[in-house]
């Protein structure tokens, strides 16, 4: 590492803010993370609250997906990938023994930069969840949970006609709101999403972001975004990372009108660091 | 974030856009100032001709109000300014209102100091006049250069000033409404002279505003319509 990187990783001690929230949906306390020997995390603590949209910002490479995959322990896919302090969910450690990454990611669900929709009608994608999970006793059940999801997703009016048409035949904005669908379908209580716009038109954009505001009324969902406008516009409150670790976090009406770092100050405003 | 360092953005042309927005702000901030001292004077000396050109020179400073007005709503628009860039954006639009009204007061002034000039009433009440005048130049003053320096305690020090500028008109006003009620037929001059005294006071008023908006850019807290005290202690945590 350059000296002058790490003499701002070495100025940056602690959190700015509260990191606490009253009731907190998943916590995360002392998160580490590395990748082989090189530390991706430094000794973050954060708590998501139900029924609100956290964003998670900073300059890219500063840790934002690989914190957000923490969350759902989509980095035990990666065999370097090693994951220190305690993350739970509902007070309950999501790194224990007894649990099962599988359900897990059912619980906390997530949805990718690129739309991913598998190749599959697009009653199969929102389908698949539901059938490996066994969440539906018969037939009508599981038509039932599809339409719901699609219709959560905002996209229902627009395939109820063609629901056996391959996902990959929708345009990307709806491709995006089918992987939500997908997503919901499983019934999370936590979705993550890692820049789930930056492959979407302004259009498709806005209805992403419409999306999630609706969704905010019954999940808790943290969004990890290089658009500052987007976290501005989405969220509640904003966290800002720099160099793997939390600089400060806030409601965004103050982090975006009077931040307290002066990290944050720059990458908001445009500014050299 | 005491400063603003304007000159920091990774966009240059930014960087110019902002800087230009803060150098107009301060020019029309001058340009209102000499046209206050400009109507006082005019005021004081019976300078019926100064007066006239005061009043005519009021729509340099409207136009500037809308100039830089522009120039704001195209900075949000195209920038979407943040914290400190954004305070400064809302602060400007903020403070070029208040200075378009100190303005006007100015324009009032000069307007009234024809008419006034060969009266015999304002050489009565000449001393109140360059009294209250000075009071309020000092302190239209002194908020521009807390704004320009963006100096929180003057700005909050300049604040404070204006309870002796309500005392003064105050008094000014009573001797007024007296010599009206005693001398009935002198209505008219008696009553210009109140509508001046009035226009500095109101100039008073503005000034405290912009002294407000400067501790919003420079803390980012809103002290308006809060005591000296909670001020301070909104601005100190
Ligand atoms: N699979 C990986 N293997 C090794 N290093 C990785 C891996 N993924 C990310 N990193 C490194 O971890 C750091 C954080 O990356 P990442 O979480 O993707 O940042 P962000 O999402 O903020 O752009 C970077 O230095 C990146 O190079
Ligand atoms: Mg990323």
């Amino acid at each position: 590492m350059v000296d002058e990187t790490q003499a701002v990783l070495d100025s940056i001690e602690g959190t700015v803010g509260d990191i606490t929230v009253v009731d907190p949906k998943m916590s995360m306390r002392n998160v580490d993370v590395f990748y082989s020997d090189k530390q991706a995390i430094y000794d973050v603590d954060l708590d998501v609250a139900n029924n609100e949209v956290i964003a998670m910002i900073g300059p890219s490479g500063c840790g934002k997906s690989t914190f957000l995959r923490c969350m759902n322990r989509m980095n035990d896919t990666i065999p370097t990938c090693r994951v220190e302090g305690s993350i739970s969910l509902d007070g309950e450690d999501i790194y224990a023994k007894d649990q099962d990454p599988v359900l897990l990611r059912a619980r906390v669900g997530m949805v990718f930069q690129k739309p991913n929709p598998f190749a599959k009608s697009i009653f199969d994608n929102v389908a698949y969840g539901p059938r490996i999970h066994g969440l539906a006793a018969n037939r009508a059940e599981l038509d039932d949970i599809v339409v719901k999801s699609l219709k959560r997703a905002g996209l229902y009016e627009e395939v109820k006609s063609r629901l056996d048409a391959p996902g990959t035949s929708l345009s990307g904005g709806q491709q995006q709101r089918l992987c939500i669908a997908r997503t919901i379908a499983v019934s999370p209580e936590v979705i993550l999403m890692d820049e789930p716009c930056s492959a979407l038109d302004p259009i498709a954009t806005a209805r992403i972001e419409e999306l999630i505001d609706e969704l905010r009324e019954n999940y808790a969902i943290a969004i990890v975004t290089h658009s500052m406008q987007q976290a501005a516009r989405v969220s509640q409150r904003t966290a800002y990372f720099h160099l793997g670790k939390l600089v400060e976090v806030g409601q965004t009406n103050d982090i975006f009108t009077n931040p307290a770092h002066e990290l944050t100050e720059n990458y908001i405003t445009g500014r050299f660091g | 974030m005491d400063k603003l360092h304007l000159d920091q953005h990774i966009s240059r042309k930014f960087n110019d856009e902002l800087e230009d927005i803060r150098n107009r702000a301060l020019h029309m901030g001058g340009l209102v100032e000499q046209q206050v001292t400009g109507g006082l004077q005019a005021l004081l000396d019976g300078d019926s001709e100064l007066g006239a050109e005061i009043s005519k020179a009021d729509h340099q400073v409207n136009k500037m109000e809308v100039e830089i007005d522009e120039a704001c709503t195209h900075v949000l628009a195209r920038r979407q300014p943040a914290a400190s860039d954004l305070r400064l954006i809302v602060t400007v639009i903020k403070v070029i209102t208040d200075l378009e009204r100190i303005g006007d007061e100015a324009e009032k002034l000069g307007r009234f100091s024809v008419d006034l000039a060969s009266s015999r009433e304002l050489p009565v009440y000449r001393k109140e006049l360059r009294h209250l005048g000075e009071l309020v130049k000092s302190m239209l003053r002194d908020a521009l250069d807390a704004f320009a320096r963006m100096d929180v305690d003057s700005a909050m020090k300049t604040a404070a000033k204006d309870a002796d500028i309500n005392q003064e008109y105050e008094t000014l006003s009573r001797l007024l409404v007296t010599h009206m009620m005693e001398d009935p037929r002198q209505v008219r001059n008696v009553f210009n002279i109140t509508w001046c005294a009035r226009a500095l006071e109101r100039i008073g008023d503005h000034s405290v505003n912009i002294c407000e908006y400067v501790v919003y850019l420079v803390k980012g807290k809103d002290i308006r319509h809060t005591s000296f005290d909670e001020a301070k202690s909104k601005i100190n945590n």
